[in-house]
């Protein structure tokens, strides 16, 4: 260990400062504000909203709570039916992503190694083009005289055009396509460094090709499942803009249900109300991802 | 190890690829309709072309969104690479818990969240709504992900080599700058363009931070949506994909070529 002097260690104690500062001025602080608004009363913090911050008040903070919002979030049946969708639809989304995207992580993984990279690279792409245009697609496909009808009609496999734009399957079908690469990724992470010559030794003691999958296979796959799918159930429970383009007004999930508070109702109390339901849904999950995470960049080599 | 993949696995990939490239490929196709309903086909033009580079609130709106993906690119590459030094290299410093959740949580938080939360910030110190907060909301969204990847390349980084430059004399900023830096700097321009073009795309959290002084290419776009497929949106993303398509072709023939250099090199 070399000796440094004042300044030195001022230069180097500045890398972790930085960003700490960062973090915490632009993450942290906006998210306790949200917290304080969403305990303050709609009359008073109508927008154009002057909150007097007062920012030697902290404990004076806790004595003014008011939990009028929560009232109404618990009040109004349609938030609670925001959230159970937001739930139903995020969990039914992440169980057609693993079943789309095990098989392709799986063929990547068992692909010639020389292939590989290219193979990761091909489902890496269509996230670098814009996610928005990538949903916009999928309504020119979807709709009642979009391409997907005009195809089965022309092969005379429906009669009527099927009405997918503006339902709850768009918005699977939009969810799956844009987070198939964060289900992949982690999956393709996890079955490449599995060891063949388990499944080779199950064989030659006799064990069907389908046991050994799911006695062998599954099972040594299981970080990767779970990361997958924390990683796609998280940011779909709060989605916006896919149920908002391709689910249509009979869509409900919280998080366009946030958008409409802040942006048509203009109370802001309340939207920083849902801003926190939304959080405390998704804090478990955070939570264990968070867990899963820090276990699987400590246990790499 | 080389095995053959089984049929089933071939039309897992093959079903897989069609999935993604098919609807980005449509729209490709499409953008060079000559009809303007957008779902038929009406013949080969470029009118839309045109007309995009005519509409001055677009082109507005794409200037203004490509400078804060630089600014805030920029900004983030270096916060970034600032955050994954200090969680690789700087123990168990105080608070350390608190900042690895702060860098981890963006990534994870709703983008409704996100956006509201650092808007009510900016309306409490009087900050007005425009270029600068998106720039600054963007930084914020993008340095966790600069981190995480400059931080995979550290941790399976060789620190013999620093060591080796510290024992020859080389004072602590110099071993960074002339071994450490160099070994790090592909995954540091990886980490930028992944902070360009997550703020190139997002519309979210610009959405609640944008302001009557700067409106930005998602914005737009999302607004033209809602009123209908417009086959100028056409236009504008394949442009938007051709532009990907040639950044990752060069990056790709870029990194094979050092490839090759750093092997020659070895021999």
């Amino acid at each position: 260990m070399i000796v440094r002097s004042f300044p030195k260690k001022l230069a180097s104690a500045l890398v972790p400062a930085v960003p700490y500062l960062w973090l915490g001025l632009l993450f942290l602080v906006p998210f306790l504000i949200v917290l304080k608004i969403s305990l303050s009363d709609p009359a008073v913090a109508q927008p154009p909203y002057k909150p007097v911050f007062d920012w030697s008040d902290i404990l004076g903070f806790f004595g003014q709570l008011d939990l009028e919002n929560f009232e109404t979030l618990t009040g109004d049946d349609l938030y609670l039916r925001a959230t159970l969708s937001s739930v139903r639809i995020a969990a039914v989304s992440t169980a057609l992503l693993l079943v789309v995207g095990f098989p392709i992580a799986y063929a990547m993984a068992r692909a010639p190694e020389r292939h590989r990279p290219l193979l990761v690279a091909m489902v890496i792409l269509p996230f670098w083009t814009s996610f928005l245009i990538r949903i916009y697609a999928w309504i020119a496909i979807l709709k009642p005289e979009g391409l997907l009808n005009q195809v089965l009609m022309s092969m005379g496999l429906v009669a009527e055009p099927l009405t997918v734009l503006n339902t709850e399957t768009a918005v699977f079908i939009g969810i799956v396509y844009a987070y198939l690469p964060f289900m992949v990724l982690p999956l393709y992470a996890t079955l490449e460094k599995m060891d063949d010559t388990l499944i080779e030794a199950a064989q030659d003691l006799g064990c069907p090709p389908w046991r050994a999958f799911w006695t062998i296979t599954v099972p040594l796959a299981m970080p990767g499942v779970i990361a997958g799918s924390l990683l796609c159930f998280i940011p779909a429970v709060g989605e916006f803009v896919i149920p908002d383009l391709l689910g249509g007004s009979e869509t409900l999930m919280i998080g366009k249900q946030l958008w409409s508070e802040f942006f048509s109702n203009r109370d802001w109390p309340l939207a920083s109300a849902v801003a926190i339901l939304l959080l405390i849904i998704l804090v478990v999950p955070i939570v264990i991802y968070r867990d899963v995470e820090a276990r699987r960049l400590e246990t790499r080599p | 190890m080389t095995r053959r993949l089984s049929v089933f696995n071939v039309t897992a990939l093959v079903l897989g690829f069609a999935f993604l490239y098919l609807p980005i490929l449509l729209l490709v196709v499409f953008s060079f309709n000559a009809s303007r309903l957008v779902t038929v086909w009406g013949g080969f033009s470029t009118q839309w072309y045109v007309a995009l580079f005519r509409n001055e609130a677009l082109m507005e709106a794409a200037w203004v969104t490509l400078r804060i993906a630089l600014l805030s690119a920029a900004l983030s590459t270096v916060l970034g690479t600032l955050a994954a030094l200090a969680l690789t290299r700087y123990g168990r410093f105080p608070g350390r818990t608190l900042f690895t959740g702060m860098v981890y949580a963006p990534m994870v938080m709703p983008e409704v969240i996100t956006g509201l939360s650092l808007l009510l910030f900016f309306v409490a110190i009087g900050l007005d709504r425009g270029f600068l907060t998106i720039t600054l909301a963007h930084t914020t969204l993008t340095m966790c992900f600069v981190t995480v990847v400059v931080q995979a390349r550290l941790m399976t980084f060789d620190r013999s080599l620093e060591e080796a430059a510290m024992d020859l004399g080389a004072p602590p900023l110099r071993t960074f700058f002339s071994v450490t830096l160099p070994l790090i700097s592909p995954s540091i321009v990886a980490g930028f363009l992944l902070a360009f073009t997550l703020s190139m795309d997002d519309l979210v959290i610009a959405s609640f931070n944008a302001g009557p002084g700067a409106t930005t290419l998602p914005i737009k776009i999302y607004s033209q949506v809602r009123l209908g497929l417009s086959p100028e949106v056409n236009a504008a993303s394949a442009i938007l994909i051709g532009i990907v398509a040639v950044g990752v072709v060069t990056a790709t023939l870029l990194s094979k070529r050092s490839a090759l250099r750093s092997r020659r090199s070895a021999h």
